[in-house]
């Protein structure tokens, strides 16, 4: 469908939670250093798919996967997979922020200290660069010990992007990441994702079409657990092949 | 360092799990260890001779434990009767009429009244109830009563199981969604009616529930109830009698049972007795409001 | 006209039954602050007891204060040692729901309802068992017993409600379980807090436990294997006395016991309240 090699390639996935199919054969791959939204009306699978990504989602009690997630070619859920280098690879954003309970600089260290950096000079760097990049820096320099859940929501969301940057991913994923923020903060989040897919392969879960469009390269409309249609962002949105796509792109299903 | 932080963390794990695995069968422990130390009284008496019989001689190595047991259920119905319509008026105000405010009011007190110490409300039995139950009310209907009685016991006991039964109320009447309060409310009922016929019916499994978290918790009261029942081992016949319930029976003997054969296998069958009763009520009660739980999430 | 009359009354009776609760607990703090206060004096909380304290004469429950602090407090250490492990694997460790968590609740919360008087007969007998004497080790350990399962099921419910999401976010970082339980641990403290406070008032207050297994003496402990007076048995054992001074020794120790777990309840109060403010 694409040219650009797959950073990430799901291969006839099937998730069953409780009994539930909630996603039907999915395969999909995922364009390298680019943004790709998942849209699609809630309850659709959109978010477990996200969460298959990172292996977040065989915490929960009584998921079954079968299928493959390859990242770089490697077997996301094959037997001897060590999770936790996964998803260092991983970044992800969640519906609200959630800082840790730790103060602003340790946020951000925290990804580095637990992988081994113990070097003060090096935090330092580490947590200035990523907050820079997250164009927080500047407002909270002065009170880096002070404890994060005193920062606004949308600055909190900024220091999780930071955090999750810290530890030098090549995927973020992010689950409405904009949901619980006003739309100041919304628009400057959606420029650092413009900026960070230089980098980054992003993989963005939204309600908000207007914000697919914005931000992202390519569009995956899912539908009751699976892929109607996946191209890129004007193909999807505005000459989309399928009916249900149509349909919901016109807001008549939602 | 990788393998170090992944060490640790499988090493915590399999610690962790024994550490969950033993802490669940410490109850099989207990009762174990109850059952393997009540073991030659079962052997050398029949348990219908045990259990039936108000004959407690054990220099003579008989161990009825009727008048015990009667003890036990006497005085945790008359509990059971005191607290259940306090503790439903209770929990029904502060759960669909009290405002947030006044819940926040009342609500501490109730907190504090199930923190204080048995040894407490059995010194304030001593000094209240008791001589209440002689002078004010077991005058008007029998010739003489010492006020330590299975009545006094009752009462002391109604009130230690008080709080536990509201608090178990309160979050059984939470589990009722309120578009069903709402649903009953739009057809013109009271708000009365309402709770009579809606809330109080869908809550009758979590009310049983407390119910009988309140009795296994009555049987088992000790200290409290042993200072203020009298302590005389006989079947009461009026709410005025003293009684002796099984808990005291444990108490008042740990330090000569150990002189007297099959006293002490006695007095833990006493013991595995309360816990096998305590047990299977506490599991019966807690499925029911795990069941709740669920269902209403 | 009669559906309005029913629900006023029971409607007063309500407020009458929620009214009286509270006006029990007064009574009760009444009148064991009015029994108590005239006989606590200096002496009771500063001395051992003297030859003859048990027909009248002079001394105090210094005894019985500390035997009851040091099982308390071994007790709920000991208690958190096993119960933070516990909490720890049925809410990071082991998968949401599983059927491991849901037995270790319902067997906590089981636990939870056996009575002190069971613990303390099962203490015993692991006691005479071991070919132990009663002995401030054997009270503390029985007591631990009894601690357990409160530490348990009031720190799982607050390690139960954090949001999911900030083991997500450390895992999401790469971290390991024992990194997110690290976390959670920080995320908890105020619940942790109100856990050891709740245990503590338990322990304190308990009698039908160490009646069994700590046994009583008029000296203070000085090492595990000797026995040790508690506050609640300093009560109940002084106020079976016929002398009157002694009972009203046992006024003044319901008063020092009473003042203790109110100190602890209201503090504990203050952690939950902080606790519901950190809540996100």
């Amino acid at each position: 469908m694409t040219t650009e090699k797959p950073h990430i390639s799901v291969k006839n996935l099937n998730v069953h939670i409780d009994g539930n199919h909630i996603l039907k054969n999915i395969s999909i791959d995922i364009p390298d250093k680019k943004v790709t939204s998942f849209i699609g009306p809630s309850g659709c699978g959109k978010t477990t798919l996200l969460k298959t990504f990172n292996r977040l989602l065989d915490r929960q009690g009584n998921v079954e996967i079968t299928g493959q997630v390859l990242v770089d070619g490697e077997d996301l859920y094959s037997p001897d997979t060590e999770v936790t280098h996964i998803r260092k690879k991983m970044g992800l954003l969640s519906q609200r922020p959630f800082p840790l309970p730790m103060n602003i600089y340790d946020n951000v260290a925290y990804g580095a200290r637990i992988h081994g950096q113990r070097d003060k000079k090096e935090l330092d760097r580490i947590v200035e660069h990523y907050l820079r990049g997250v164009s927080l820096w500047d407002e909270v320099k002065d009170r880096l010990k002070d404890p994060a859940t005193r920062l606004s929501i949308g600055q909190q969301q900024r220091l999780c992007l930071a955090r999750g940057l810290a530890v030098e991913p090549e995927i973020i994923l992010g689950d409405e990441p904009t949901s619980a923020l006003d739309p100041v903060s919304t628009q400057r989040i959606e420029e650092l994702f413009l900026e960070l897919k230089d980098k980054y392969t992003l993989v963005l879960v939204t309600h908000i079409l207007r914000q697919a469009r914005r931000v992202s390269d390519y569009i995956v409309f899912i539908y009751m657990g699976e892929i109607i249609e996946f191209g890129t962002t004007e193909e999807v949105l505005l000459n989309p092949r399928e009916k249900l796509t149509k349909d919901y792109v016109k807001g008549y299903i939602s | 360092m990788k393998n170090l932080r992944l060490t640790i963390d499988k090493i915590t794990g399999n610690v962790f799990l024994i550490f969950t695995l033993l802490a669940t069968v410490t109850v099989i422990l207990i009762g174990a260890g109850l059952y393997y130390k009540s073991a030659p009284i079962l052997h050398s008496n029949s348990l219908s001779s045990l259990l039936l019989s108000a004959e407690w001689k054990p220099f003579k190595s008989s161990f009825g434990f009727l008048s015990y047991i009667a003890g036990t259920l006497s005085i945790t119905a008359i509990a059971i009767i005191i607290a259940l319509p306090i503790s439903l008026l209770t929990g029904i105000y502060l759960s669909e009429y009290a405002h947030a405010k006044v819940k926040r009011a009342l609500l501490p007190p109730i907190d504090l009244l199930s923190g204080i110490p048995p040894v407490i409300y059995g010194v304030w039995g001593v000094l209240i109830i008791v001589p209440f139950v002689q002078e004010k009310i077991a005058v008007h209907f029998v010739e003489f009563s010492s006020g330590y009685s299975t009545l006094a016991g009752g009462i002391v006991l109604a009130i230690m199981i008080i709080p536990l039964i509201i608090s178990i109320l309160l979050e059984v009447f939470s589990t009722i969604p309120d578009g069903l309060r709402e649903a009953s409310l739009s057809v013109g009922a009271t708000k009365w009616e309402t709770i009579k016929f809606v809330v109080l019916k869908k809550s009758m499994p979590g009310i049983i529930a407390a119910v009988v978290l309140a009795i296994s918790r009555a049987f088992g009261e000790t200290i409290a109830v042993l200072m203020v029942c009298g302590n005389i081992p006989e079947i009461p016949h009026s709410i005025f009698d003293s009684c002796y319930p099984l808990p005291a029976l444990i108490a008042n003997n740990y330090g000569e049972m150990l002189s007297v054969p099959m006293y002490e296998s006695a007095l833990m069958l006493a013991a595995f007795i309360l816990f096998i009763i305590i047990f299977l009520f506490n599991a019966i009660s807690r499925i029911i409001l795990y069941r709740l739980e669920r269902s209403s999430n | 006209m009669k559906r309005k009359l029913e629900e006023q009354f029971f409607k007063f009776l309500m407020i009458l039954c929620t009214l009286s609760i509270s006006g029990i607990l007064l009574m009760i703090i009444w009148t064991i602050t009015s029994k108590g206060a005239g006989s606590l004096t200096w002496d009771i909380v500063s001395k051992i007891p003297e030859g003859g304290f048990y027909i009248g004469k002079g001394g105090g429950i210094l005894n019985a204060i500390i035997g009851s602090i040091y099982i308390t407090i071994g007790a709920t250490i000991l208690g958190l040692l096993v119960s933070i492990p516990v909490v720890l694997y049925i809410n990071v460790y082991a998968k949401k729901n599983s059927w491991l968590a849901t037995t270790t609740r319902l067997t906590s919360d089981i636990l939870f309802g056996i009575p002190s008087i069971v613990y303390g007969a099962f203490g015993f007998t692991i006691m005479i068992y071991f070919g132990l004497k009663t002995s401030l080790l054997a009270g503390t350990i029985t007591v631990t017993l009894l601690v357990i399962p409160i530490l348990v099921r009031t720190m799982d419910e607050v390690f139960r409600v954090v949001p999911e999401d900030i083991g997500n976010a450390v895992y999401s970082l790469g971290g390991t379980r024992w990194e997110t339980a690290k976390i959670m641990i920080r995320q908890c403290v105020p619940g942790i807090i109100t856990a050891i406070l709740l245990s503590f008032g338990r322990a304190i207050g308990d009698a039908a436990c160490v009646l069994f297994t700590a046994g009583y003496t008029d000296s203070i402990p000085t090492s595990l294997d000797q026995p040790t007076a508690t506050l609640p048995l300093a009560i109940f054992f002084q106020l079976s006395s016929p002398i009157e001074e002694v009972q009203n020794r046992a006024y003044a120790a319901a008063l020092i016991l009473t003042i203790i777990v109110l100190i602890i309840s209201f503090t504990a109060k203050y952690f939950s309240k902080k606790l519901s403010k950190n809540k996100i």
